[in-house]
């Protein structure tokens, strides 16, 4: 079939451009960190090439059977992380809304007291034993993922003399290319810290901030057991190739 | 009214954050016996086809202060321009070359990566870019991922045609260009100020 005369966004299509404004800035005072580390000169912009386009893939064979598991796969054999039990479910879908199948999802939170197992990490809150915070998982062919977990707490940080961080956990996503990489954070349904959050407030559109919050999903919960809460992340779509771009009389 | 365009919006990003080593490379930071070795470590296998290099850079702040905190993650192609990736349609890859790999800094700020040197690889409308590297850095205090990549000095007239190099201001392009020494590739990032690395919005 002629590519030119395809209305499907292909695995080797250029990608939409970034709607910039939807993310935070690079240039963001309220979050000190970022004065001496965001650019100043304007970023160059041309549409994705081939190096954008393509990139990694991971097989099912990296994954080991606790890697989804939080409460279990750091804790000594026959104990568990402490901590309200949680299960975080959701998609990796594209701008386009297909699923986004077999992408590594990767996340790392700080348990139950606002604590992470980190060199550089001072929080007078206590490590928990069983608890590393790291885990993984690759997307099915519908783009799903899941983990089970225990709540991370919230924690303060050095930024203003009282920031604190909301309950978050962080998560590093794969596409089909690497112009779709993408790190975030999830918070959760119902925390009034979100609103009050530096980092959070990087991001300047209500709605954007939104997409960052998983909703309690009850409907899901395991009775006796753990609550879940539902998180889709939306990556960069490719854009249909209903004509490529070429000089007329090529 | 009007129909609905039916998309949805990008996840926004958000901070990797101070203890984004983690998630990305546990093995470095203790939290050993989840997974066997951090993604990323290893590049090449026995036999992979093509120059080996390494790469070396430090990657610094708007002070000159080094970014000792930052993950580094490099994809590239590999000796023959193709891309280990589902989807790279022009052929396959040296199945020994991964194309991708990460690194977490270290006290200085330092990364490094044993790969080899990449292949040249087609760009729009008929032109062939120049051998190169695309880096994708993250830390604290970088609100999203910074996109740049590293060409080779020793590539002087296939970089003068490349076709992402001409539409960088030629005074910044040397931020842009690894400094090859032997087998070596020397290449710093200046997240800012003097030198601040041209990054892309891909
Ligand atoms: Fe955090």
């Amino acid at each position: 079939m002629d590519k030119r005369l395809s209305n499907l966004a292909s695995e080797a299509a250029p990608f939409m451009a970034r709607d910039r404004g939807r993310h935070p800035p690079a240039y963001a005072p309220g979050y000190k960190s970022t004065i001496l580390r965001a650019p100043r000169e304007a970023l160059v912009s041309f549409e994705s090439t081939l190096s954008e386009k393509t990139g990694p893939a991971f097989g099912h064979n990296i994954i080991g059977a606790l890697d989804n598991d939080l409460i279990r796969n750091f804790a000594k054999p026959g104990e568990a992380a402490i901590g309200e039990r949680i299960i975080v479910h959701g998609r990796v879908l594209d701008e386009n809304g297909r699923p986004v199948p077999d992408v590594l999802v990767e996340y790392w939170q700080a348990n139950a007291g606002g604590r992470y197992r980190h060199k550089r990490e001072g929080y007078l809150a206590p490590l928990d034993p069983n608890f590393g915070g790291f885990g993984r998982s690759l997307t099915d062919s519908e783009g799903r993922y899941w983990f089970r977990t225990i709540r991370p707490g919230a924690y303060p940080w050095p930024n203003g003399v009282n920031d604190w961080r909301p309950a978050h956990i962080h998560f590093s996503v794969f596409g089909s290319g690497f112009a779709q990489r993408l790190i975030t954070q999830m918070y959760f349904e119902g925390d009034p810290m979100i609103p009050q959050c530096p980092i959070v407030r990087t991001i300047a559109d209500p709605a954007a901030v939104a997409q960052l919050v998983a909703a309690l999903d009850m409907a899901n919960a395991v009775p006796m057991d753990c609550r879940a809460y539902k998180f889709d992340i939306v990556l960069r779509g490719r854009r249909s190739t209903f004509f490529e771009n070429r000089p007329e009389g090529n | 009214m009007v129909q609905h365009l039916d998309r949805l919006r990008e996840t926004p990003s958000q901070t990797a954050g101070p203890y984004v080593h983690i998630g990305l490379t546990p093995n470095v930071c203790g939290i050993t016996g989840v997974t066997p070795e951090d993604l990323g470590a290893r590049m090449v296998a026995d036999g992979v086809r093509g120059e080996r290099i390494t790469i070396r850079g430090r990657v610094l702040d708007g002070a000159g202060r080094p970014v000792n905190d930052c993950i580094v993650e490099i994809w590239q192609a590999d000796a023959a321009g193709l891309y280990n990736s589902p989807a790279e349609h022009r052929g396959r890859a040296d199945p020994n070359f991964a194309g991708w790999g990460r690194c977490a800094a270290d006290e200085e700020g330092a990364f490094v990566f044993e790969t080899v040197k990449p292949g040249r690889v087609p760009g729009p409308n008929g032109t062939t870019m120049a051998p190169h590297v695309s880096f994708w850095i993250v830390a604290r205090g970088i609100n999203i991922g910074l996109h740049t990549r590293m060409y080779f000095s020793d590539e002087e007239a296939a970089n003068r045609d490349d076709p992402v190099l001409r539409r960088v201001v030629p005074a910044r392009v040397p931020t842009l260009i690894g400094r090859r020494e032997g087998d070596t590739v020397h290449f710093d990032i200046h997240l800012q100020g003097d030198g601040e690395t041209v990054f892309f919005d891909v």
